[in-house]
């Protein structure tokens, strides 16, 4: 989470993104100038598949207000079958976060090509606005070890 | 201890405009382990790659972190340079400055902010990478063709030119696929079979080919440079070695009632049969489905008149297991089945039939000798209506979305043909557009409008209603002066959509490669790799990557062939060494992995370990073949204990960039 | 019945078919039954019980013992014929290696649920046509057998035998179970409310990892949260959610492999209803790619290492539930 001067809350949201589509999809919507907010940063993986529910939950740890995972289109994976893999695991982990009560606004799973630069630009911008809805990420924190 | 070394670089004003790469670097600077932060104007350049070379000798560094443009542009390039340096290159990480920071962020003071956070996420990976070595694996110099017609023969013939060893393996019991039914060619009008002929025989004749006829391939495993095929040899009953050719079974043979295929069911074959006089080989099959000795026992007339003894009635489909450095895909097509189409009576009408049965009954060999008459009735039809994309560009699911793209050129020149050789019968063609891009292809068609007067109307055809008096009454609209019109033809020819041949799904799952919903092949890029799948050492040739004519699709094999020969020429290849391995200490042996590996690159092993108890156990667990493994990581996601980990994008890497962005 | 299990044991190790048997041994007060191996007569005559508290699942021994030198003899409750089809599949477990004598399930009895009765100083337990005799230091004490029934047995899902290689006793049917009853009630509330009911039961957590041992899906050689190569290596509460972080990955580490045993939910000391999380992976499972029951044969490909080009999008979670 990070507080700028005018005190506004600006959530901090990770997205893991696919070398071959979703990472060239976000290049691109750089390369065509299309803005989202710096609240996004981007970690490269080779495949949406490499994506282990471990680094989602590490980040909602270490202070992510929102995670979202983006890959190639189903059919469409550089590996032929990754992101399906991936849809059924993220499909049931945002289920399971949705069963403990956390806001399933925080999670999301988005298919971005290469050559889809404004969808990526267009899904950051609508991303952060929802995680900026709900405000800082909380739930996930052991009641004992709440900060006041 | 790490030595890092963090580079910033300007791109003119690219980078430094947005984000002040002054503040990243000396930020930078005081990240654990960084011994030397700079900046400047163009990374990419000789003197800035020569500044991170001078800083790894000079510094002695353990790692490197470039933030600049996206990996996807200088990854490679700031690798090479770091090996040129003696680093090794894989201990080289990019902060994506560019694109993903200072081209979509107008804020000085959030876009530095923000390339702070990616530059300490970089050197925070970059701590834990390691140094990587790619495997050479090595290629075995012969391939394989999938599919003998004009695709493969092609490739075939120029793999083997270039002195490599080839195999083709065709279904059928001859090799020239589709351009061997096929009469005339487009748009210069010479013989199909004068031009093809002479291929097949020189494929035939080749040291370096082997036709595997009457064959499909069973199973492939292996990976780039190293497959391994299983072929089945379908049994022909005839001894291919002692069969002459001579054809007296074929004559002698009682069964006669058998529709001959390679004239599209327009006549009849014998039940041993010899596809054409030119087949190549040019050996006999018996078709177990109508031979009476295979049937019911009772017979054995090509037995008795075969001179060298060639006929086996006990011949069994054979498997045989070979060895390929690379694969080519040339499988073709197919026109598709017009029984859906009751509105333009196929199935009801003997005189409603599709373009290619039009080919074999212009054709000399077949089964009119060559003179155009109608199937019902044999008389000379004086209307001929041809109907344009039957089953192409259609949206519902009856037909193909996709334009088949040879048929406007076919019945172009079908309509010329006829009005060449038939002066007196009238050639209308309904068509959506007549699309002709191609070299001379407009000029041809211009010239069957113009000079052969061909009627050409646009319009789809509503109905086809065979008569009574044996007429075929055609309904249509024509769309430039909008009215209805009323035909009665005594011929209907339609242009069928084409499609992949059936085989193909099937073997892009055997060979693990991808293809679009219309079951073609998919290239690994459709402008700059047109001739090669995703998967490495698997080309594609011809028809199955999409709709073709002959000139393309010859162009495409030789392509494919070249592709082909650059892998073969090579000695070893280089594997990608970020691949998938498995921490032996921590594998359960569960196979996991194994079932969502694509590659077929996880196998298991027992193995013996010395336990913490100083007792020894074999213990089953995960071995990855590097030269198979695409370093996907499915498979780190599977394991349950995190045995599985992948090179350069490590579980512990990736969650020091998470610890890294999130601090 | 249990006699019948010891005399069966006996032959098996007298003629050599089998070295080890593995079952329950009591404890020092009735109900503290706890799974055991057995090499000899003698051993299983002083040792070996079968009744009312033998609720433990013994399949997970197997593990280790069926990598032993020669056949081990298992006892298996329906339940627990599951998780051992399970560990087979997974290469876990011999299967050749070791014999099964499948005997009759529960209902088995919940300790904590007499004690919640004010019932102390117990000496033993007996059912009596659906009632609970209960000797005490202080006299014979009575409640109905059916408000002492374990939670996991209260909800079985199957009573039978999915694999054995003799049966004592008849072999039963698969049950229509209501065990997502609960899954589902909580899927009907409010996201707040589940919030607040999960917040407050995890935080019970102590972190003594007695639902990961007793687990017969966790079997790892060496589990990620002992690992300090793995980056999440942790002991309780060290940061601001370890324990949620571990339940929730546990529960999906065993996602599409948990054959809902119960036995995590039966060993928590906190009373933490872990099962729960475990259910909700199979009902949500069960209704998106289709019914899957882990354990019910050896070979079938697990949900999480399959998938079809139809399968759902992970927008379903955002479509459906409350907020």
């Amino acid at each position: 989470m990070q507080v700028n001067e005018n005190k506004e809350f600006q959530p901090l949201i990770v997205a893991f993104c696919c070398n071959w589509c979703s990472y060239a999809g976000a290049d691109l919507s750089g390369t065509n100038r299309l803005n989202y907010p710096t609240n996004v940063k981007i970690i490269r993986v080779p495949c949406s598949c490499r994506v282990n529910p471990m680094f989602i939950l590490r980040a909602f740890q270490r202070g992510a207000d929102g995670v979202i995972l983006c890959g190639c289109h189903p059919g469409d994976c550089h590996y032929t079958s990754g992101n399906y893999f991936t849809r059924r695991r993220m499909t049931l982990l945002f289920s399971m976060l949705d069963f403990l009560g956390i806001e399933r606004d925080r999670t999301r799973v988005e298919w971005v090509s290469a050559a889809e630069g404004a969808k990526f630009a267009a899904t950051m911008n609508e991303f952060t606005e929802a995680v900026k809805k709900l405000g800082p990420n909380r739930r996930l924190e052991d009641l004992r070890c709440r900060k006041q | 201890m790490q030595r890092i070394g963090v580079f910033v670089c300007h791109c003119g004003t690219n980078i430094a405009a947005t984000v002040d790469v002054k503040a990243v670097a000396e930020a930078l600077s005081h990240e654990p382990g960084v011994v030397i932060s700079q900046d400047y104007q163009y990374m990419c350049s000789e003197s800035g790659q020569n500044l991170v070379k001078d800083a790894i000798k000079e510094h002695k560094l353990s790692g490197v972190v470039i933030c600049s443009c996206s990996p996807r542009m200088h990854e490679n390039t700031f690798r090479k340079a770091a090996a040129s340096a003696g680093l090794n290159p894989y201990l080289v990480e990019i902060a994506n400055i560019r694109e993903q920071c200072s081209w979509i962020h107008k804020e000085i003071a959030t876009a530095t902010e923000k390339a702070i956070i990616l530059g300490r996420a970089a050197v925070a990976k970059v701590h834990l990478n390691t140094p990587l070595t790619s495997m050479e694996s090595p290629v075995v110099k012969r391939a394989l063709v999938i599919g003998g017609g004009i695709a493969g023969i092609q490739t075939a013939l120029d793999i083997a030119e270039a002195g490599f060893d080839v195999d083709i393996v065709e279904k059928k019991p001859t090799i020239g696929g589709k351009m061997a039914q096929i009469d005339k060619t487009f748009p210069t009008l010479d013989c199909a079979a004068c031009i093809l002929t002479p291929k097949m025989v020189e494929a035939s004749q080749n040291e370096h080919i082997t036709i595997h006829s009457f064959s499909e391939v069973e199973e492939v495993k292996g990976f780039v440079g190293n497959f391994t095929v299983k072929i089945r040899k379908k049994a022909r009953y005839v001894d291919e070695t002692k069969c002459t050719g001579c054809g007296l079974c074929t004559e002698k043979c009682p069964m006669k009632k058998v529709p001959n295929e390679f004239n599209m069911g327009l006549d009849n074959r014998s039940a041993v049969y010899i596809p054409f006089a030119q087949a190549v080989p040019k050996v006999a099959t018996i078709d177990p489905n109508y031979c009476m000795m295979l049937k019911n026992g009772k017979c054995g007339v090509c037995s008795k008149v075969c001179s060298v003894g060639a006929i086996d009635y006990k011949q069994e489909d054979r498997i045989i297991e070979e060895k390929y450095g690379a694969i080519v895909v040339a499988t073709g097509f197919d026109p598709i089945k017009l029984d859906k189409y009751d509105e333009f009576a196929y199935s009801q009408c003997p005189d409603v039939v599709t373009s290619l049965e039009l080919e074999r009954l212009m054709n000399a060999a077949g089964p009119n000798g060559g003179t155009l008459l109608r199937p019902s009735d044999k008389t000379h039809p004086h209307t001929i209506v041809f109907v344009q994309c039957v089953g192409s560009r259609c949206d519902d699911s009856k037909g193909k979305p996709y334009c088949s793209k040879i048929c406007c050129m076919y019945t172009a020149k079908h309509a010329m043909l006829i009005r060449e050789k038939y002066p007196d019968t009238e050639v209308y063609v309904f068509y959506i557009d007549v699309r002709t891009p191609g070299k001379n292809f407009d000029e041809f068609y211009r010239r069957a409008v113009e000079q052969y007067n061909v009627h050409y109307i646009k319009g789809m055809v509503g109905k086809v209603t065979p008569k009574s008096d044996g007429k075929i009454g055609v309904q249509a609209s024509d769309l430039l002066s909008n009215e209805q019109l009323h035909i009665d033809a005594d011929m209907v020819v339609l242009a069928a959509a084409i499609e992949p041949d059936k085989t193909a799904r099937p073997l892009a799952t055997m060979l693990t490669t991808q293809m679009d919903t219309n079951d073609f092949f998919t290239e690994a890029h459709p402008k700059l790799r047109p001739v090669e799948s995703a998967t490495a050492g698997i080309f594609l040739s011809g028809a199955c990557q999409g709709p073709k004519d002959i000139p393309e699709t010859v162009a495409q094999g030789s392509a494919a062939a070249a592709k082909a020969i650059g892998l073969l020429c090579k000695n070893s290849i280089t594997c990608n060494p970020c691949v998938a391995h498995s921490d032996e200490l921590k594998c359960n042996g569960c196979s996991s992995c194994e079932k969502v590996c694509p590659y077929g690159a996880i196998t298991y092993i027992e193995k013996e370990f010395r336990m913490p108890d100083r007792t020894t156990a074999i213990r089953r667990v995960a071995s990855v073949n590097p030269a198979v493994c695409q370093g996907c990581g499915a498979c780190t996601v599977a394991c349950p204990s995190g045995a599985m980990d992948l090179n350069g994008f490590s579980n512990s890497q990736i969650m020091a960039e998470v610890d890294a962005i999130c601090k | 019945m249990q006699e019948a299990m010891i005399k069966r044991a006996k032959e098996l190790l007298a003629d050599g078919s089998v070295k080890r048997v593995i079952g329950w041994k009591r404890g020092e007060f009735a109900y503290d039954i706890t799974p055991a191996v057995f090499e000899s007569a003698e051993e299983l005559d002083k040792d070996f019980v079968f009744d009312v508290f033998t609720s433990a699942n013994v399949s997970k021994y197997l593990v280790k013992e069926s990598k032993k030198e020669g056949k081990v003899l298992v006892f298996l409750k329906p339940c627990d014929t599951y998780s051992l089809n399970q560990l087979t599949k997974e290469h876990r477990v011999d299967r050749d290696n070791v014999y099964v004598i499948g005997i009759p399930g529960g209902p088995k009895l919940d300790i904590e649920k007499i004690r919640a009765k004010g019932i102390t100083g117990i000496l033993s337990v007996r059912n009596e046509n659906f009632t609970l005799k209960i000797e005490t230091l202080y006299g014979e004490e009575t409640m109905p057998f059916s408000d002492a029934i374990l939670d996991k047995c209260a909800s079985c899902k199957s009573k039978k035998h999915v694999t054995y290689d003799e049966l004592i006793g008849e072999d039963g049917d698969i049950l229509d179970s209501d065990r997502f009853d609960m899954v589902e009630k909580l899927e009907n509330m409010t996201a707040q409310e589940r919030y607040d009911f999960w917040r407050e039961q995890l935080s019970k957590c102590i972190r003594c990892n007695a639902c990961r041992n007793v687990c017969p899906a966790c079997t790892c050689e060496k589990c990620v949260f002992d690992d300090p190569a793995s980056g999440v290596e942790n002991k309780a509460a060290a940061d601001s959610f370890e324990e949620k972080m571990f339940h929730i990955i546990r529960a999906f580490h065993v996602a599409g492999r948990c054959t809902d045993c119960g036995e995590c939910s039966r060993v928590c000391p906190q009373n933490i209803p872990l099962h729960l999380l475990n259910r909700k992976f199979i009902k949500d499972i069960n209704s998106l790619y289709g019914e899957y029951q882990a354990g019910a044969d050896t070979t079938s490909r697990a949900p999480l290492t399959d998938y079809t080009a139809e399968d759902c999008e992970s927008s379903i979670v955002h479509e459906r539930g409350v907020e």
